[in-house]
Order: structure tokens, then C-alpha cells, then sequence
């Protein structure tokens, strides 16, 4: 059997895929809040993704991606069942703690929305009272409305446009989760750096705890690089190892937006030179191969 | 008896303006006739005081006869069975600190190249077919935590014994430093890749991808997997920042990560390979060790047009190998001694757009013998920089001892772990290397995964007995 194999994917928008993956210690070891590192190839780069949910029966890990940058882009392509991913190694970083909080608000903005869902799961079956607040562009990106309506006491979805749900962002669904309830324990927040920080500006006045989920950029994502250092409360912290959880009241999300930026010219010249070169093919098609490389790309074309 | 040349003889290199355009190997190595040549510039002393200096105790003079002798074959086992990695060692150890040091030849002259000629013999037994055969003959399993120096010799020994042995690597690739840090130049991937596969050959099965404290917990692999006895060879991977201003800025990265993104993730084949790095056109390496050297060469040849070192004390002080000193020079690598960096400042873009430094003085030893650099008053200046690389050494990485009950650690986060045997505060589980001494060097490493693999077969020996 192949390691690393993906059994399952499922697309939940042109930019949303799940995928996944079977890997058994893996499945066992995750908790909420930890990442995985993931190597589509040999010559691929090592990308940090959360894990946003596991099946300890099936022994598989789940990865909701978006297609952002080339290797996202690249594996929404390429990555179909049956094929194996090169490397997943994890579970990484710190597990969420599942404080006791009594009523929390968890809040999944874009990339984000995945993830934050073991969070409302660890919570609900912790017996807390839970409102989901989730954050999309508009009515057609929305996913695992279900799954999250299962797990949470409230549930408001915030659409820009106002196709579904209350129009605006999700800073609007804290507001009214806010104004309802005074008596809420934790907020945690997790999606782009972005709404991250609207959602710790949002909850600052009233001091509620409010958790985020940081996503710098990687290298081994076992400390060794310090690549991912972020600045928390003055303090520089490696977020694979020391987080990626922080108190979002605390976090230097300047820095973080800074270092973001670090390879935009080389991440925009591999995306264009990528896009370049697929334009030619057809997708290639899943390749059930421990092994797994290109296929021969001018085949395909010849029709081969 | 032929002349003793007074000199060592010169390793054959890659001339210095184009080796710095290209990741080939600098040493090229001698040849046989060089070989011989040096060899016999040994003097067989009766009492081989350069075995003192080795930390395996390779039986120097006796290999240097065999390579005298046209007698590679006999060189090759000589070495080989004092040292699994001597390809590697050859290439990378400081041998003018240690066996080389205490060479009689040297208190006159200079001291016999057995470096070099450790390399050579190394080399010309990869030319040979593999004897390695897979034989299981003990029950016991062991695991060995980290395919890095200490975590191979110490898994190729045990296999020797018999054992069914598997390495749980965290990256994709094993080898540890000698992937991720030793540049192409200086260890070419296809020497590792030898040994690697050496091991494989050997029985070895190496595992990527498991992190221990992570994927598994260290007491799953006694209590669910079966293993009878533990290796930990985590190395010491932390990077250290100087927590001065301005370290957050884009362009500003560890030595670590550096040569990580070339190395591990080739980055030089960018976009070939998806990992990029950025290179500045003036680029400063703060730090004097042998991984600064690797950062500062490397940083070269990805196209700085000014590499240079920033050092708050002397030559005299700094912990690089002489030969990396010299090929760095060679190469036009700048050195700013006695510069201290104060801050790294922002070109207003979030990028490094200089380094504020201080130029320092030696005053008084400190605690480690060398003399203290105290500042020079007043002498504050921008050093012109736009790229700034930290290689101020590295301490154990605590993941595993973090998730691990009962491992004892000291006050600088190293495993505490006997000496003569490696083992640790927990039963049957050993360790070695970096991460019990701190970072050091490959042969140190290796020489405790050899006496740790002596000091597991003991201990299994004696568990059968009692049983």
C-alpha cells in the first residue's frame, strides 16, 4: 500500500478541495489545532496545512485547501484519489487547549473555516455551548454547513455579498454573537491574517480570550529553521513549535503580514511560470504509484 | 626509504574563481600517486600518539602502511572498522585539532595529510562492489530516533550485530546536518547517499516522515511496536537569534534555514525545485563556525556580489576548520573582525537595508579560555547589507524530551546520558551526539552511536540472560 495515499477527495468550490489522506498514526496521534507538513513531489516545497479532521476508524487525516499559490494550485490539479502524496509528516505544533469555557465562539473566515472545526467539535463534545461564525465571499463557496450545524449551539454564516446568511464579514457574526450573549468565555479565531486581527480588535474592549491560529511560512516546521518566528507580546516565538495557537491580543500581526511577503517575487514567478506551462496539457490524470512524478506530459497531448 | 617531503601534499581543488559559481565539490581528492606519496611520509612511531587524537581510534598508521603497500583493500577494512563514516569523516572532520594535532611529523614539519587520506581510501572503497548482506540473527528490535551522524553508525553497528534495526527520520530524507547543513561543496549528497544505502543494504530500515514525541510518543515504540531498546540522535537543530533589533526583517534569515531552503530543499533549482530562497547582493554571516563558513560560500555561489563574515572576535578565536578558512579567502569572502552587530535595519520596505555594528577589542579570557571582546567606545557604524545571516550555533531541538516522561535533561536542554554508555534516565533507552553534548562535530556523534550500539548489545545480552 502506498504511503500517504489519498482516498478521498472532494471539491467544494473552483478554489476549495478537500482531500484525504490515509495515515494511521497520524489519525491517532492529531488533535485539535495541529498542522501537517505536506510535500506534493520530490522537488515540491514543504507546506504547512491544519488539519481539519481526523477518522481514527479509517485511520485517515482530512486537509481542506484553497488554492492560493502554485504547489495549491498545482495539487488542486493534481492530487486525485488513489494517488500518494510524496511526504505528510506532523502532527505538528502544539495541541489546542480546550479550555473551560463555558460558551465560546469559534470562528472560521476562508482558509480558515476548516480548520477552526475540530475546535467547535473539542467544545461541544466538552459540553460547551457553541457558536460556529464562518465567513465566506458568497452562498456558492459555503461547505460543511452540516458538519458544523452538528456541533454547534448557534450557528451564523456572514457572506460579503449577502447571498446567505448576514451580509459582511465575519467580524459582523462576532458582533451578534456578542450582543447576544455576555457571558462568553473564549473566542477562536482562525482564517487570514486579516480577519484574525479583526477578530482580536473586535473582542479587545471587552478582554474575551481570543485564540488565533497563526500561518507564517515554513520550512521543517519542527523549529529547526526559524523561519516561522512571529513576535507575541514582544516576545519572538517559533509558531511550529511554540504555537501555532497565540493569544491574538498579544500578536504582532504587522510582523507577521511583513514576513508573509518574504517571497511574493519568487512565489509570483513560480505561479506564472507554472500556469505557463499547464496551459499546453490536460490535467494529468491520478497515477496509482508509490513513486509518484509527472507524467509524461507530451503524450497526453499527442493523445497518447 | 624514500625522502619525507617536509610539506603535506596538496589536495588537488577546483581554482577559486569558478568553484564559486558552482556547487561542485572544492576537494577533488588525491589520487593513488598522491596517496601513496603522502602515506609514506608516516613514520610508523611505536607509540601512535595520532590515535589518541581520534575519536574512534582509527588504527592511523597501520591503514598508512596498507596504502604504502598498494594494499587499498586492507586500508579500506582497516578503516571501515573503526569508522562506518569515513567517507564523510575524511571530508569533514577538524582534523588539525585532533589526529593530525598530535602527528610527530608536525612538531617539525607539517603533520602527515590523514585526512586526506582517510578520504581517499573511503573513496576508493565506494568504487568497490557492496559486501554489506542483510543478517537478522536477534530477536530484539531496536529503534534508532534521527538518521543524522550518531543515529547511522549507530543503527550500520547494531545491524552488524544482528539486530532488526529502523530509524525514524523527521524529514523527508535522512542524513540529518549532513543533508540539511554540509553544502554540496564540501560533502557531495551522493558520498551520504552511498553510506545511506550502505545501511539499507545492511538490513537498516529508515523511516522519514515520523517525528518521535509527534507522530509516536518514545515509550509507543516499547509499549506498541516492539522495539526492545532506544537510540536518540536528535542532534541539536534549535537555531539561536541574537535578539537584537530589527531580526524580524525580511532578508534576515538562520544559518539554519538558509542552507536548509539550498540544501534539504534545493533551492538552487529554483524554480526547477519549488522552495525558493533570496539572496541579497551584499550579504553578511554573523558568526566564525564551520556552519557560518558554509552559509557565507554558499550565499557566494547564489550570486552575492559580496559575501562576508561579521565576527566579534579575531581569526585566532573562531571555531572553523582551517581548510573552509582558507578555501573562503581563496574564494574573496570578506572578514570583519572584531564587529559586533547591534542592530539590522529596515530599508523602510520591511527588507534589511543595513547593520548597525560596534567594533570590539580583546580583553581578558572568559569562561571558555578565549579572550572576551569588550566594545569599543564611539566606534558604532552601518555595515552596507542587504541580506543577514545568523549562525550562532544551535542547542537540542526539546521536542521529543518535551513529550517524553522521565528524560532527564540539563540546564541547557541537552539529554543527560552516561558517557561511556549513552544511556539516558529512562531503561533501554540510550543517546548520543548533538543532543547530548550539544552541537559538535559528525565524528564526535558517531563515535557515540558506536558505543551506545556496544553498550545496547550489552544490555539485550544481559536481559536475555536474566530471562
Amino acid at each position: 500500500m502506498a504511503q500517504f495515499e489519498i482516498v478521498r477527495r472532494e471539491d467544494f468550490s473552483d478554489v476549495t478541495y478537500l482531500l484525504e489522506v490515509r495515515h494511521p498514526l497520524m489519525a491517532k496521534a492529531a488533535r485539535a489545532g495541529q498542522f501537517v507538513i505536506v510535500m506534493l513531489n520530490a522537488t515540491g516545497e514543504r507546506i504547512p496545512l491544519t488539519i481539519a479532521d481526523v477518522d481514527r476508524s479509517h485511520g485517515t487525516i482530512t486537509l481542506v485547501i484553497q488554492a492560493v499559490g502554485k504547489t495549491t494550485r498545482q495539487m488542486q490539479q493534481e492530487c486525485q484519489a488513489g494517488m500518494a502524496l510524496h511526504a505528510v509528516t506532523g502532527p505538528m505544533g502544539i495541541p489546542s487547549t480546550i479550555g473551560s469555557a463555558r460558551k465560546v465562539v469559534c470562528v472560521g473566515g476562508g482558509l480558515g473555516v476548516a480548520p477552526v472545526f475540530p475546535h467547535a467539535r473539542a467544545y461541544h463534545e466538552k459540553g460547551a455551548y457553541v457558536i460556529g461564525v464562518v465567513g465566506f465571499r458568497t452562498k456558492s463557496l459555503i461547505f460543511w454547513d452540516d458538519k458544523f450545524r452538528s456541533v454547534c449551539d448557534e450557528f451564523i454564516v456572514c457572506t460579503d455579498d449577502g447571498s446567505a446568511g448576514i451580509r459582511g464579514t465575519v467580524t459582523a457574526g462576532i458582533a451578534q454573537a456578542l450582543a447576544a450573549h455576555a457571558d462568553i468565555g473564549e473566542v477562536v479565531a482562525i482564517g487570514p491574517p486579516v480577519m484574525m486581527r479583526a477578530c482580536a480588535e473586535a473582542t479587545r474592549a471587552s478582554g474575551i480570550k481570543t485564540m488565533v491560529s497563526l500561518n507564517p511560512l515554513m520550512v521543517d516546521g519542527t523549529g529547526m529553521c526559524g523561519g516561522c518566528r512571529v513576535k507575541v507580546g514582544g516576545q519572538v516565538r517559533f509558531a511550529c513549535v511554540d504555537g501555532p495557537d497565540f493569544d491574538g491580543h498579544q500578536v504582532d500581526f504587522d510582523d507577521l503580514n511583513m514576513r508573509l511577503k518574504r517571497f511574493a517575487l519568487q512565489e509570483r514567478t513560480a505561479a506564472e511560470r507554472w500556469s505557463d506551462s499547464c496551459r499546453m496539457t490536460n490535467v494529468p490524470q491520478a497515477v496509482p504509484s508509490d513513486d509518484w512524478e509527472t507524467p509524461d506530459l507530451v503524450d497526453s497531448v499527442k493523445g497518447g | 626509504m624514500p625522502v619525507k617531503r617536509f610539506d603535506k601534499t596538496p589536495m588537488p581543488v577546483q581554482p577559486p574563481d569558478i568553484r564559486t559559481r558552482n556547487f561542485v565539490e572544492v576537494n577533488a581528492g588525491y589520487t593513488p600517486a598522491h596517496a601513496k606519496f603522502e602515506a609514506e611520509r608516516c613514520l610508523r612511531c611505536q607509540d601512535p600518539v595520532c590515535i589518541d587524537g581520534c575519536p574512534v581510534r582509527i588504527p592511523i598508521p597501520d591503514f598508512m602502511h596498507a596504502v604504502v603497500n598498494d594494499d587499498l583493500a586492507e586500508a579500506a577494512r582497516l578503516l571501515r572498522s573503526a569508522n562506518p563514516l569515513a567517507a564523510i569523516c575524511g571530508r569533514v572532520c577538524p582534523q588539525e585539532l585532533q589526529c593530525e594535532s598530535r602527528c610527530v611529523m608536525g612538531e617539525r614539519f607539517r603533520p602527515v595529510a590523514i585526512g586526506n587520506l582517510e578520504r581517499f581510501v573511503a573513496d576508493w572503497g565506494r568504487t568497490q562492489p557492496a559486501a554489506a548482506t542483510k543478517r537478522i540473527t536477534q530477536k530484539e528490535k531496536v529503534a534508532v530516533i534521527g538518521a543524522g551522524p550518531s543515529g547511522l553508525v549507530c543503527a550500520g553497528e547494531l545491524a552488524q550485530r544482528g539486530y532488526a534495526v529502523t530509524v525514524f527520520e523527521a524529514l523527508h530524507a535522512p542524513g540529518g546536518v549532513l543533508r540539511y547543513g554540509i553544502p554540496e561543496f564540501r560533502l557531495p549528497k551522493s558520498v551520504l547517499d552511498w553510506e545511506i544505502n550502505g545501511l539499507k543494504e545492511s538490513g537498516v530500515d529508515i523511516q522519514c516522515n515520523v517525528i518521535i514525541g509527534r507522530t509516536l510518543k518514545l515509550d509507543d515504540l516499547f509499549t506498541e511496536h516492539g522495539f526492545a531498546a532506544v537510540f536518540i540522535g536528535t542532534g541539536a537543530g534549535l537555531p539561536q537569534f541574537l535578539g537584537i533589533p530589527g531580526e524580524s526583517l525580511n532578508g534576515v534569515y538562520s544559518a539554519n534555514e538558509f542552507l536548509t531552503r539550498v540544501n534539504l530543499m534545493r533551492a538552487y533549482d529554483f524554480p526547477e525545485a519549488d522552495t525558493p530562497v533570496r539572496v541579497g547582493k551584499r550579504v553578511a554571516v554573523i558568526g566564525a563556525g564551520n556552519t557560518a563558513m558554509d552559509a557565507v560560500r554558499t550565499a557566494m555561489r547564489m550570486g552575492a556580489e559580496h559575501a562576508m563574515i561579521v565576527y566579534r572576535r579575531t581569526e585566532n578565536e573562531m571555531s572553523a576548520r582551517m581548510e573552509e578558512y582558507h578555501h573562503a579567502k581563496e574564494e574573496g569572502i570578506e572578514f570583519h573582525w572584531l564587529t559586533n552587530p547591534l542592530a539590522v535595519l529596515d530599508d523602510g520596505d520591511g527588507w534589511v537595508g543595513g547593520m548597525k555594528c560596534q567594533r570590539m577589542a580583546l580583553g581578558k579570557p572568559d569562561a571558555s579560555g578565549r579572550r572576551r571582546p569588550v566594545p569599543v567606545p564611539g566606534s558604532e557604524f552601518v555595515l552596507d547589507v542587504d541580506n543577514v545571516i545568523l549562525a550562532l550555533g544551535t542547542t537540542p531541538n526539546p521536542m521529543l524530551t518535551r513529550t517524553t516522561a522521565g528524560l532527564s535533561v540539563n540546564e541547557h536542554g541537552c539529554i543527560t546520558a552516561d558517557e561511556a554508555t549513552g544511556l539516558t534516565s529512562k531503561p533501554l533507552t540510550f543517546a548520543g551526539g548533538d543532543a547530548v553534548t550539544g552541537a559538535a562535530t559528525v565524528i564526535l556523534a558517531a563515535g557515540a552511536g558506536k558505543r551506545a550500539a556496544y553498550a545496547i548489545d550489552e544490555a539485550l545480552k544481559a536481559r536475555r540472560a536474566a530471562a
